[in-house]
């Protein structure tokens, strides 16, 4: 009886599963071996790989997403550390949170307003007599909107390895007489490695594609491979192209997720 | 669970609520099928009074309904479930809509007053013999730029865009068809050109204005141009009629080697229901005292000639929405390059758009 309802409770799981997850999947795979014209064809992978434009495209892509996820990284985790310290811990985890529920198209528009030649950062800069810069359109501009925008993704599951921590362990490092520093290094990082990998994964992946901020924030002087991919469905129709550049994305992507995800576990006595 | 359930209850009796609601409004306000028009336009286009003077005319009640871009539109009426007389895609998509079929064949005996279009403004390549479509409002691909950081005669041509003084100062409009094909009339080939060489020099040629550039973007440029953020911009007269309006610093230029003529025209789509409003709206449309009115509200140019004669000289006479005979005849609507061209502009484009300063 219990196996049986057991199975009758992933029946829409499943069908969700293979609706919206394996079977877009297989249509974008299957769609890359299609030319325009709709011929069986590879000449979609030969182009990607023999074209410099798409594997520097590739390598931006990748580049950028490195250094959103880093800045993002430096900012998360320390952050998250003090923020496990502080006393209503749960209400400043929320103040950080609250940005995710505004529309990510809204928070660009209002960092176009910020960073703009007559912006608030620009007054500020005329103010104190450094003068007008050109922000926005810049890699400056691109990376601080990408960071500010995946930060609260870095901290959520930094912040629970960390509350999860259990804390005799620290207690018992200052015990054996190992400084802050060592501590830190010793017990604290790698406890938290986990919530870190999770962080990374959450941050790089998204960042690899982003195109909606390449062309507000980056004045398309930015461009990564989601701007190739809307180009191809929406402008060329290539969609044979557009897939093919997807595929070689979630390839990506697997593979970023085996290299950072968890090892099986060594036997480390749990807590 | 029986407060989730109650308050689903809840949401569907409200949404019924509201579904009746707006149904009797519309009947109160004597919105029935026979009667009604359906006119699907862009936003803010046309004048809110042409359409009480046409309701009051005919009897006929309008609902006005708006998109702002041809896919938006496209996808609307192809989708179904709607049912518009009346729709204003820009040429590009009249070509696509008429291939698909979406759109229905128009009964010229229905139809008074095409004899004040400009000739010049007819058979055009998208639709040969005005079968499916009648011209609402035209325009250009030019240049805008602020006199406060640029003098007048520094730029009247493409190749003014690549000189050195306006070293990060250019924003581009995000459109292969246009980026290169203004690469293209600057060398003096068409726009429409399926020469590999014409297309390699004009990507070749691309590629040193890339210093120039500030940003490619596309409906920004409206609020960057006001708000002077740079002094130079690539963009569409529409928009750069709504640009001058609010900054009166702002010039517009169609170089006169050449340009990308465009078009919006009434269609009826396949959706449509009462064909007898649809003809008596763009015959309502094709009066010219109702086109002049029109023109002065949207700030767009009219292809009606005859409007054009009421219009006061200072509009007609502007020629950065009327340009000259010598520049009209340079301009060139964009022709269906096919798939194949298609791909070979866009990897030019995304090309220039990778080279970095």
């Amino acid at each position: 009886m219990t196996k049986k309802s057991n199975v009758f409770y992933f029946i829409p799981y499943t069908f969700w599963l293979l609706l919206f997850v394996v079977a877009p999947l297989v249509l974008i795979v299957y769609q890359s071996f299609f030319t325009v014209d709709g011929q069986f064809t590879l000449d979609n992978y030969q182009a990607y790989f023999q074209s410099g434009t798409y594997l520097r495209m590739t390598l931006n892509s990748f580049w950028y997403a490195f250094l959103i996820t880093l800045f993002t990284l430096l900012i998360s985790y320390p952050t998250a550390y003090l923020l496990n310290k502080t006393k209503h811990k749960q209400l400043w985890l929320l103040l950080i949170i609250l940005p995710t529920w505004i529309n990510l198209l809204l928070k660009a528009y209002a960092f176009i307003g910020i960073f703009s030649a007559n912006g608030t950062v620009n007054d500020f800069l005329a103010f104190v007599g450094i003068g007008r810069q050109q922000i926005l359109f810049t890699d400056f501009s691109f990376l601080a909107v990408a960071t500010y925008i995946e930060i609260p993704f870095m901290i959520l599951p930094i912040f629970n390895a960390l509350e999860e921590m259990n804390p005799s362990f620290i207690r018992a490092s200052r015990d054996l007489g190992a400084n802050n520093f060592e501590t830190f290094r010793r017990v604290i990082f790698p406890l938290t490695l986990t919530g870190v990998k999770s962080g990374v994964q959450a941050v790089f992946i998204p960042s690899l594609s982003l195109f909606m901020l390449t062309r507000l924030i980056g004045g398309n002087r930015v461009i990564t491979l989601g701007t190739a991919i809307e180009q191809h469905f929406l402008v060329t129709q290539n969609w044979g192209m557009g897939s093919t550049i997807g595929v070689v994305l979630i390839i990506a992507m697997i593979l970023i997720m085996l290299f950072t995800g968890e090892k099986k576990k060594k036997g480390v006595a749990h807590k | 669970m029986k407060k989730l359930i109650s308050m689903i209850l809840a949401i569907l009796l409200i949404c019924a609520g509201l579904y009746i609601g707006a149904d009797q409004l519309e009947k109160a306000k004597g919105i029935t099928g026979e009667n009604s028009l359906n006119l699907y336009n862009w936003g803010d286009y046309i004048d809110p009074e042409l359409i009480t003077k046409f309701e009051d005319e005919t009897g006929y009640r309008v609902t006005y309904e708006t998109f702002d871009s041809n896919e938006a539109m496209y996808t609307k009426i192809e989708q179904g479930g709607t049912n518009y007389d009346l729709a204003v895609p820009s040429e590009y998509m009249i070509e696509r809509m008429i291939d698909e079929d979406l759109l229905i064949e128009l009964d010229h005996s229905k139809i008074k007053g095409l004899a004040n279009i400009d000739a010049q403004f007819l058979n055009q390549s998208f639709d040969p013999s005005n079968q499916f479509s009648i011209p609402y409002f035209w325009g250009t691909l030019g240049i805008i730029y602020n006199d406060k950081f640029v003098e007048e005669d520094a730029i009247q041509h493409w190749d003014d865009l690549w000189n050195p003084e306006l070293k990060n100062e250019v924003m581009l409009i995000d459109g292969a068809r246009e980026i290169i094909g203004l690469a293209l009339d600057s060398e003096g080939n068409s726009l429409n050109s399926k020469e590999d060489d014409q297309l390699a020099a004009a990507a070749k040629k691309l590629s040193g204005l890339t210093p120039n550039v500030k940003a490619i973007v596309a409906d920004e440029i409206k609020m960057y141009m006001i708000q002077e953020e740079a002094s130079v911009a690539v963009t569409f007269s529409g928009e750069a009629s709504e640009m001058l309006y609010e900054n009166e610093n702002l010039h517009y230029v169609i170089p006169s080697e050449g340009s990308n003529l465009w078009f919006d025209n009434f269609v009826i789509p396949k959706t449509a229901k009462n064909f007898e409003a649809a003809y008596a709206f763009i015959n309502f449309m094709l009066e010219p005292e109702n086109a002049a009115q029109n023109a002065e509200y949207v700030g767009y140019s009219t292809p009606n000639k005859e409007a054009m004669k009421i219009l006061p000289a200072e509009i007609t006479e502007d020629e950065q929405f009327y340009p000259n005979e010598e520049t009209m005849k340079n301009l060139e609507v964009y022709e269906d390059l096919g798939s194949k061209y298609i791909g070979v502009y866009n990897d030019y484009f995304l090309e220039f758009k990778m080279h970095r300063k």
